[in-house]
Order: C-alpha cells, then structure tokens, then sequence
C-alpha cells in the first residue's frame, strides 16, 4: 500500500496490533494500544484477552469510540469489570504477556521516562508513572510507542519511571526485576527491538524512511540488525486493506490515529 | 429503624475539615467525584492532601482553587489532552508536594490500610525512581524465599469520596463497572462520603447482595445528585463527555484561565442541576444492555 494512504500513526497501531500473540493476554492502557488491541482481537489474535488497570477485560473490541478505558463502550460488554488490585495481581503472578508503554524520553536500555524532563527553563512536570512502573516490571514483555522526535532519544533518562534494561546485561536480573523488559519499539519513523544486552537497535524502516534519515536522532550510535544478527535492517510492513478499515471502524474521527 | 445518613451535598462536604487526607477519583477515569469536588472549592476547604492512583482533572481543578498542599498519586493530568496545567506549574513553581506513586503502589497502599496492616510487600517497583526517590517506600527481604522485594506502606486517608449508582439512607451502596481502588479506599479511609446517583430503598440494596460494594458501617454521609460525576462516565447511566476534558485543557493552560474557569463552572453556580444546565451534549445511554435475571431465594 502507498505509504500517503494512511498516517504515521495508522501504521503505529497496525505494527503494534502484530505485537499482540493469539492466546496472549495484553495489558492495555491508553491512547494507541487501545485501537491496537481491538485490531488485533479481531484479525490474528481471536484468542487474546486485554486487561486493564480499571478493572476491565475484554474478549472482543469495544462496542463504541473509546477516549479513555473507563468509556461505557469499553464497560459495555466486557467479560468483566474488577479491581485494579485483580488486574494488578494477574500482573504480578506472571499472567501477563505483554504490556505497552509510552514514553516522553527514552534510553539506549529502554527505560522509560514520564514524570519529570528538563528544559531550556527548568524542570518540566510531566503527569507520571500511572500504570506503567507496574508493567514495565512485572510484563512478560513490554512494547513501547513513541513519536520520533529526536529529543525524546536519551544517553540516559533523567528519571527512571519504567524500568527497562536498566543499563543492560543482566540488570533486571540483578534488580530483581522479575517481568521480560522492552523486546519492542514502535515509533513513527521504524520499529526497534533490544538484543542480548538489552540495547535498542533498528529492526524494520517505515516505508519513506532510510538509515541515514534516522541515524542522527540518536545521541549514541544506533546499532541495527545487521550489528546484532547479521540479518538486513528490513521494511515495516504496511497496515493491511483489513488493519485499515478497522483502525478507521474504531477510531472513525481519527481521534488517536489522524 | 437504622438511622439515615442522607445529608445534602454542602453539608456533607461540610464534613471534611481543612488539613485532611482525602481520597478520591478512585475509579480511574470512572465515577470520578467532581460534583464533591466543586463543592469543596465552594467551601474553601484547603490544606488539603489528595489520595488516587490517576485523577484525571479533579485533582488539577482543586489544586487550581489553592486548596492542595500534597499530592500522592501515580498520575495527574488531563487524559484526553494530556497536561493538567494547574498541576504542572504548581509544581514547577515549588507550590505542591508530590509523592509519586505507581497505580499498583497506591492500590497496595490503600489496601494495606483496608487490611489493618502497616504494609504490603510487592515485586513491582524495584528499579525505579519510583520507587528510588520515596524514602518511604523500602526494600526488604522474604523471611521464607530470600528474594528482594519492595514494600509499601499503608495510607489511612481521613476520608474517601467515592461516586456510586445506587445508595440506601443507611449507606449501603450498590456499584457496578470497574471499580479501580474504590473499596480499597473505603475501607483504608476513616470516613467515606457516598454521593449517589439515586438514593432507594434498602430492599432494593437488599435484593442484590452481590452487587453491594460498599456498606454502611464505613459510610459516614450519603448524598444524592444527579450527574454528580460529569464529565466522567458512570456505568449505565450516562457517557464521558471528551468534549469537556478537552475544552478544559483549552481554557487553563494559565493561571487567569484556570481562575476564570473555576469561576464560570464552580464559584457561579450554586450546585450540580444548575452546572448540568449549562450542558447541551447529550450524555445519556441511548444503547442500554440490561443484565440477565439474577434470582436469590430459598
């Protein structure tokens, strides 16, 4: 497909959705992966489950727009509607395979950061952890979304809100942080995964977007496929006429996606 | 007879004492109290420290009003636009306290609380500035594996603010759709304030025991008010209203905006029906799902 038939951030959600495992349990949160989950639920993935940190579990996509996992159409339906404590112990015992993230800056080691940046003008407060300590720690594996702007790309994050490798190696064993950590990076610009140390490199290009587009946003050297496996850097796939249609069913006024 | 607890919603409010630690928001972006809310800024209520794992725009707005000296929670903002700018700048200006927490540490918190216990111990946290930064949050060891673990201390709030669809005179409530950390907080709290959709008679409480989350000896108030949570959704009865959380963003990203905000929607309107005269979209349930029969018996 022509890469001006969709957004950057359909192709997010498509890319994400294929995140999602059949069988998988996925804790969603908010923005993007709730239309990803959906997306996948009802493609490849007709066996997975997305919880929520409301209390939420749903078998099926929401029977409306969500703007938030609390919307009725998310409660409407669902298979059923529990505490935090439920969803926050399924976590924690290990049920969770997947969880998704967000970020304002990122590091080489995946950690994350969404509570305080500095600026040119000081200290800039950011909303905070919400959920995401908690499955950034305790997920099977963790997918993270972010916009590609070249300052959210760290040496090292100012405050650790979501552990990811830490600083690599076996960190999270030493820390005794018991859940995978960071296997993915979706941003608008290409998809990255974490090797054997925990470091990021460049899986797949968006298309429209070449190595040396990206190299510089980086205040390390980036490493890429062909540094950790010897495999090419490869093509994100595009969303699909079917993963289209859905993103568009449920988010209809590009809400989240446009 | 039980003795009725129904208070209108200022002399409820009226309850609550300069200085307390209230919890509230604790749905997540459910049921969220804002008609209590209002009606503390109305009272002035100040002093306050506010307990919740995210709050969405309550917390912002009553920290607006200058009645929050702490804040201990795992997010604070506006969720359909982001930034809570009253939040932000009071803390970027050194005007507000923060204890950060994790969703999952608040609920262990208020949990703890609920349980009678001075703390809980949980595998999440460690790593983190989370949990690096809290010096209340410790590390310690299980006395039967050896493995490290972090622990988290109870919160005991004054009081909880909880919104509910069903209440008797008596306290006891009916509450259904997700529930977040809202009887966690109820029972960790010394008081709780039930605002309820509807007020009905205990047989109907009573007809449904199951769905009885919350009952009367830990209620210190009830009151009733229609749409007391807007803009929040409540579970069968009426839908987010985006339009507003997003219009909010707009209007307070600086200090006379919050002020003239807190102005047109709290300080000029007397209470909640005049407030829900002020909005044209229609909220309500067009599509309702009724749930299959329940039969109790004998």
């Amino acid at each position: 497909m022509d890469s001006d038939a969709y957004t950057d951030r359909e192709l997010m959600v498509a890319a994400t959705a294929r995140e999602i495992d059949d069988g998988d349990v996925a804790f969603v949160g908010m923005r993007l992966p709730l239309i990803a989950f959906q997306v996948a639920v009802s493609t490849h993935a007709s066996n997975a489950i997305s919880v929520f940190e409301s209390g939420v579990v749903r078998d099926d996509p929401a029977s409306g727009f969500l703007h938030t996992m609390c919307d009725l159409p998310n409660i409407d339906g669902a298979v059923s509607t529990t505490s935090m404590m439920d969803v926050m112990s399924r976590l924690q015992r290990g049920d969770v395979d997947v969880g998704f993230l967000g970020g304002a800056e990122i590091d080489r080691y995946g950690n994350l950061n969404t509570t305080r940046v500095s600026s040119e003008s000081g200290q800039v407060r950011l909303p905070g952890s919400g959920g995401a300590c908690d499955i950034a720690c305790l997920s099977g594996r963790t997918v993270i979304l972010m916009a590609h702007e070249p300052r959210r790309f760290v040496e090292r994050v100012t405050y650790n809100t979501s552990p990811g490798h830490g600083d690599g190696g076996d960190w999270r064993a030493r820390e005794s942080v018991s859940g995978g950590g960071p296997e993915t990076l979706v941003t608008t610009k290409a998809t990255f995964g974490f090797d054997d140390d925990g470091e990021m490199y460049v899986r797949s290009l968006h298309p429209g977007t070449s190595l040396e587009d990206i190299a510089d946003d980086f205040p390390w050297d980036i490493r890429t496929a062909a540094d950790v496996s010897g495999e090419t850097v490869g093509r994100t796939t595009p969303p699909s006429e079917t993963a289209l249609d859905l993103i568009r069913t449920f988010d209809p006024d590009g809400f989240w996606t446009r | 007879m039980p003795d009725s607890k129904v208070e209108d919603l200022s002399t409820a409010v009226g309850r609550i004492e300069p200085g307390s630690t209230v919890a509230t928001g604790l749905a997540l972006e459910h049921a969220i109290p804002f008609a209590a809310g209002h009606e503390l800024v109305r009272q002035g209520t100040d002093g306050l420290t506010l307990v919740g794992p995210i709050s969405d725009i309550l917390f912002d707005q009553l920290v607006a009003a200058g009645l929050v000296d702490k804040v201990r929670a795992a997010w604070v903002g506006n969720v359909s636009a982001g930034t809570g700018y009253s939040f932000r700048r009071a803390v970027e200006d050194g005007e507000l306290d923060v204890e950060n927490h994790s969703n999952f540490s608040i609920a262990l918190s208020l949990k703890a609380g609920a349980m009678g216990v001075p703390y809980l111990p949980t595998r999440s946290l460690l790593g983190s500035d989370v949990f690096e930064e809290n010096d209340r949050f410790r590390e310690a060891e299980d006395p039967y594996s050896g493995d490290r673990l972090a622990v988290v201390p109870a919160i005991t709030p004054d009081w909880a603010i909880v919104h509910v669809q069903r209440a008797s005179p008596y306290g006891d409530a009916h509450f259904w759709g997700n529930s977040g950390v809202t009887f966690e907080g109820v029972d960790a709290a010394r008081d709780t304030l039930v605002v309820a959709e509807e007020i009905v008679d205990p047989e109907v409480i009573k007809s449904d025991p199951s769905r009885t989350e919350i009952t009367r000896e830990s209620v210190t108030a009830v009151a009733e008010v229609s749409y007391g949570a807007h803009p929040s959704p409540l579970a069968g009865r009426y839908n987010r209203d985006n339009a507003f959380y997003v219009d909010y963003a707009e209007r307070t990203n600086d200090p006379e905006g919050a002020e003239a905000w807190l102005d047109t929607w709290v300080d000029s309107v007397p209470g909640r029906a005049a407030y829900m005269e002020r909005i044209e979209r229609d909220l309500s349930v067009s599509e309702r799902t009724v749930a299959a029969e329940v039969e109790y018996g004998q």
